[in-house]
C-alpha cells in the first residue's frame, strides 16, 4: 500500500508538470501530435527510470559536494542511449522532435527527482518513483496531444477520426494553443485540489 | 547574399521569428518561475545573454575541434556539452563572486539556475544541427538570448500589472501566465514568413 502511494503521489498530488510546473518545455512543444507525444514519453521513461535507479544505487558513495555533476553525467549517458534508440527505430518522428529528445538531459523533472527522491531513498522505491513520474508526465503529455490533434487535424495518431466534413481548427496544432491548453489544465487541477482541501 | 546579411538574417530569425520561448518553448521553467517580478527577470536575462554567447563559443570549439575529428559526436555530444557548460558556469560564478560582489548580487544568484536551463544547451544543439560556422554560432547565440530577454520583459511587465487586477478564481496564479503566453505566442506567430 505504501509502495502504491509513491506512484500515486507522483501522478496526481505532486504531478511534475501541472503542480510543480517543471519540464514544461517538452510538454508544450511535442504535444501537437499523438505520435510525437508517445515517442517523447518513451524516451522520457528510458531516461527517468534507469537514472533514478543508478543515482539511488550510487547514493552511499556519492560525495555531497559533487552530487549534481554526477547526476548530470548519469542522466546524460541515458539520454544518449534514448536518443540513439529513438533514432534507430522511430527515425521519421525522431527527426521532427530531435531537439526535445536531446534536451531530456536538462529536463528539470529528472534532475529534480534524482536530487529530491533517488538520492535519499532505496533502489526499489526510486524505481517506483521513476515509474510514477513517467506516468504523471506521459499522462499530461498524451492527454494534451489527443485534444490538440483531434481538434486541430481531426485525426488521432494519423488516423482520421472526425468525419471528412469537419473543418480542422488549425490554431490547435500551432504553438499558441500549447500554452492555452496547459493553462486550462493547470487551472482545472488546482481548482480540484483547492476544493478537495476545503472539504477536509 | 553577403556574409553580413546572412548573419543579420540568423540574428533576426532566432530572436523574433523562432523566438526561443514563445515559438520553440525552451526555458519555460525560468520564464514562468521568475517573471513575477520585473527586476528578477532583468537580472536573469542579462545572465542568460552572457552565458549563452560564451557557451555557443565553447560548444563550437568542442564540436569542431574535438568531437567531429575523432568521430565521437553521436555518442558523446550530449555528455560533453553539458559537463563543459556546467563547469564553465560554475567557474564564472566563483569568479564574479570574488571580483565584483555588486555584479554577483545582480546576476550571480541566477547563474546556478542557468547551468541546467534548456536554453543554453538548446542553443548549442541548434548551432550544431545547422552546421553554423564560428561567427554564425555567436550570432545565433546572441539572437536567441535577445529573444529570451524580449519574452521575459513582456511577460514580467504584464504580470506586474495583473497583480492589482481582478482575475477569475480559476485563472489565479500560474494559469493566467500561461494564457497570456498563449496570446503573446500568437503575436509572434505573425512574424513567421518575414524571412524567406
Amino acid at each position: 500500500m505504501k509502495k502504491l502511494k509513491i506512484i500515486w503521489n507522483a501522478i496526481i498530488p505532486n504531478n511534475p508538470v501541472l503542480i510543480i510546473s517543471i519540464g514544461l518545455c517538452s510538454v508544450i512543444a511535442v504535444s501537437n501530435s499523438v505520435k510525437s507525444a508517445l515517442l517523447m514519453t518513451f524516451a522520457f521513461s528510458l531516461v527517468q527510470i534507469p537514472s533514478n535507479i543508478i543515482v539511488s544505487a550510487l547514493r552511499k558513495v556519492t560525495p555531497n559536494e559533487i552530487r549534481v555533476p554526477i547526476f548530470v553525467s548519469v542522466i546524460a549517458a541515458f539520454t544518449t542511449i534514448a536518443a540513439l534508440i529513438s533514432q534507430a527505430f522511430f527515425n521519421p518522428i525522431y527527426q521532427v522532435i530531435k531537439l526535445y529528445i536531446l534536451l531530456v538531459v536538462v529536463n528539470c523533472i529528472i534532475i529534480g527527482r534524482a536530487e529530491a527522491f533517488a538520492y535519499q531513498n532505496g533502489i526499489f522505491d526510486s524505481f517506483l518513483d521513476g515509474v510514477g513520474n513517467t506516468i504523471g508526465y506521459g499522462l499530461v503529455l498524451v492527454t494534451i496531444a489527443i485534444v490538440r490533434e483531434l481538434i486541430g487535424k481531426g485525426t488521432l495518431a494519423g488516423i482520421q477520426i472526425l468525419p471528412e466534413s469537419y473543418q480542422p481548427m488549425l490554431l490547435m496544432v500551432l504553438p499558441p494553443s500549447g500554452f492555452i491548453m496547459i493553462g486550462l489544465l493547470t487551472g482545472t487541477i488546482e481548482t480540484y485540489l483547492r476544493k478537495k482541501g476545503g472539504k477536509k | 547574399m553577403s556574409y553580413i546579411e546572412n548573419l543579420l538574417k540568423i540574428f533576426i530569425s532566432s530572436a523574433i521569428i523562432n523566438n526561443i520561448i514563445l515559438i520553440q518553448f525552451l526555458g519555460l521553467c525560468s520564464y514562468i518561475g521568475l517573471t513575477d517580478s520585473l527586476p528578477n527577470s532583468i537580472g536573469m536575462s542579462f545572465a542568460v545573454i552572457f552565458v549563452t554567447v560564451s557557451s555557443s563559443i565553447l560548444a563550437w570549439m568542442i564540436d569542431n575541434w574535438i568531437l567531429i575529428p575523432t568521430g565521437l559526436q553521436p555518442a558523446l555530444q550530449i555528455t560533453a556539452f553539458i559537463l563543459v557548460i556546467g563547469s564553465f558556469v560554475g567557474l564564472v560564478e566563483m569568479y564574479i563572486k570574488k571580483v565584483s560582489p555588486n555584479l554577483y548580487k545582480a546576476m550571480g544568484i541566477y547563474l546556478p539556475l542557468i547551468a541546467t536551463n534548456c536554453i543554453i544547451l538548446g542553443v548549442t544543439f541548434v548551432n550544431s544541427m545547422n552546421h553554423y560556422d564560428f561567427v554564425e554560432s555567436i550570432a545565433s547565440g546572441f539572437g536567441i538570448a535577445f529573444g529570451y530577454t524580449i519574452a521575459m520583459l513582456l511577460l514580467a511587465g504584464i504580470r506586474e500589472r495583473l497583480r492589482n487586477s481582478d482575475i477569475p478564481e480559476f485563472f489565479k496564479g500560474k494559469p493566467i501566465a500561461f494564457m497570456i503566453s498563449g496570446i503573446l505566442s500568437l503575436v509572434f506567430l505573425g512574424f513567421s514568413g518575414m524571412i524567406k
